[in-house]
């Protein structure tokens, strides 16, 4: 039986069918939409949340969207050890929701950032990156103004230390430099995931990298490590 | 009914972006005296409660669990009688 990924819509969110086509259109994966109101999730294998502006960022960033029905339904699914992915507006949710450390600031420059980045993957030891080996640069875009991301030192550590921290931010070459952490995000950090690995957020969108045509197809390798994964679990 | 105003800033050890950029255009305009700026949120609730802790309590549960985000926010709430 294939693996059913489902695309939580919020109102507001406008990246869901970018991602939507990546997983359906160029993964070939069973893919459907979950509307914020639906709260089962008995068929579905994958959770993406996607990117957008959820609740028109009110308060801030994805501080509404975590009261919605669904949102208890995705907190069980991760308990119980369901891959859960949040892109962009997707990864401020998760952080709202407390399912992942940490909070997102505005960009330290205050602009909304819009361009392809270099991102070092710094781990492999995630159903995500299980295909990606550590150190490896990937080409994917970013599009936020709120994705600066914060955390105190304490909790820093614990990131460093549990080997959470899964995309830095670096140059072509792969070094993680100052001037290509665009946002001011403590660490570089792009990514990170929760310490059993299931929950992965971050700011650039792999699902706006599936295709050569549009400049880098680096972020299917982020989508077919979770399709092996699930193909073997 | 009960008026709570709410004010929510930055933590201290955090830098404010906003509160700079404010900072530098107040400079800009000859306001050489301003010596820093941070910039917040003011949220003000009308609250149904029979006394001022009660009204307090309610303001205080809808901060930390909503209004703001402890991770990066500190929040102050004042009660007043409406």
């Amino acid at each position: 039986m294939s693996a059913t990924f489902g695309v939580i819509v919020f109102p507001g969110s406008n990246c869901d069918h970018d991602a939507y086509h990546a997983m359906a259109h160029v993964m070939n994966a069973k893919t459907k939409f979950l509307w914020h109101k639906d709260t089962d999730l008995s068929d579905i294998d994958f959770l993406l949340i996607p990117g957008g502006f959820s609740y028109g960022d009110y308060l801030r960033s994805g501080a509404i969207a975590r009261f919605s029905p669904i949102m208890q339904s995705v907190i069980e699914f991760a308990e119980k050890g369901g891959p859960v992915l949040g892109i962009c507006n997707g990864f401020q949710i998760l952080l709202e929701a407390g399912l992942l450390p940490g909070a997102m600031m505005h960009n330290q420059q205050l602009r909304f950032v819009c361009k392809q980045t270099h991102l070092r993957c710094e781990t492999s030891d995630t159903l995500f990156t299980r295909n990606i080996e550590e150190g490896r640069v990937l080409q994917i875009p970013v599009a936020h103004g709120e994705g600066n991301y914060f955390t105190d030192e304490d909790q820093l550590k614990k990131l460093q230390d549990n080997d959470q921290i899964v995309f830095r931010y670096c140059d072509s070459q792969g070094k993680v430099t100052e001037e290509a952490n665009f946002n001011g995000s403590v660490d570089n950090i792009a990514g990170i995931c929760n310490p059993q690995r299931n929950i992965l957020g971050m700011m650039p969108h792999p699902e706006r990298a599936v295709e050569e045509l549009i400049g880098s197809d680096d972020g299917k390798l982020i989508f077919e490590s979770v399709l092996d994964e699930l193909a073997v679990a | 009914m009960y008026k709570a105003t709410v004010n929510i800033t930055l933590r201290k050890s955090i830098l404010d972006p906003q509160g700079k950029a404010a900072h530098n255009a107040l400079k800009n305009l000859g306001l050489k005296e301003v010596d820093q700026v941070r910039i917040g949120k003011l949220i003000e609730l009308d609250i149904d409660a029979d006394n001022k802790e009660e009204a307090h309590k309610v303001a205080e549960t809808a901060c930390s669990k909503l209004l703001a985000n402890e991770v990066m926010e500190d929040f102050e709430i004042e009660i007043h009688e409406n």
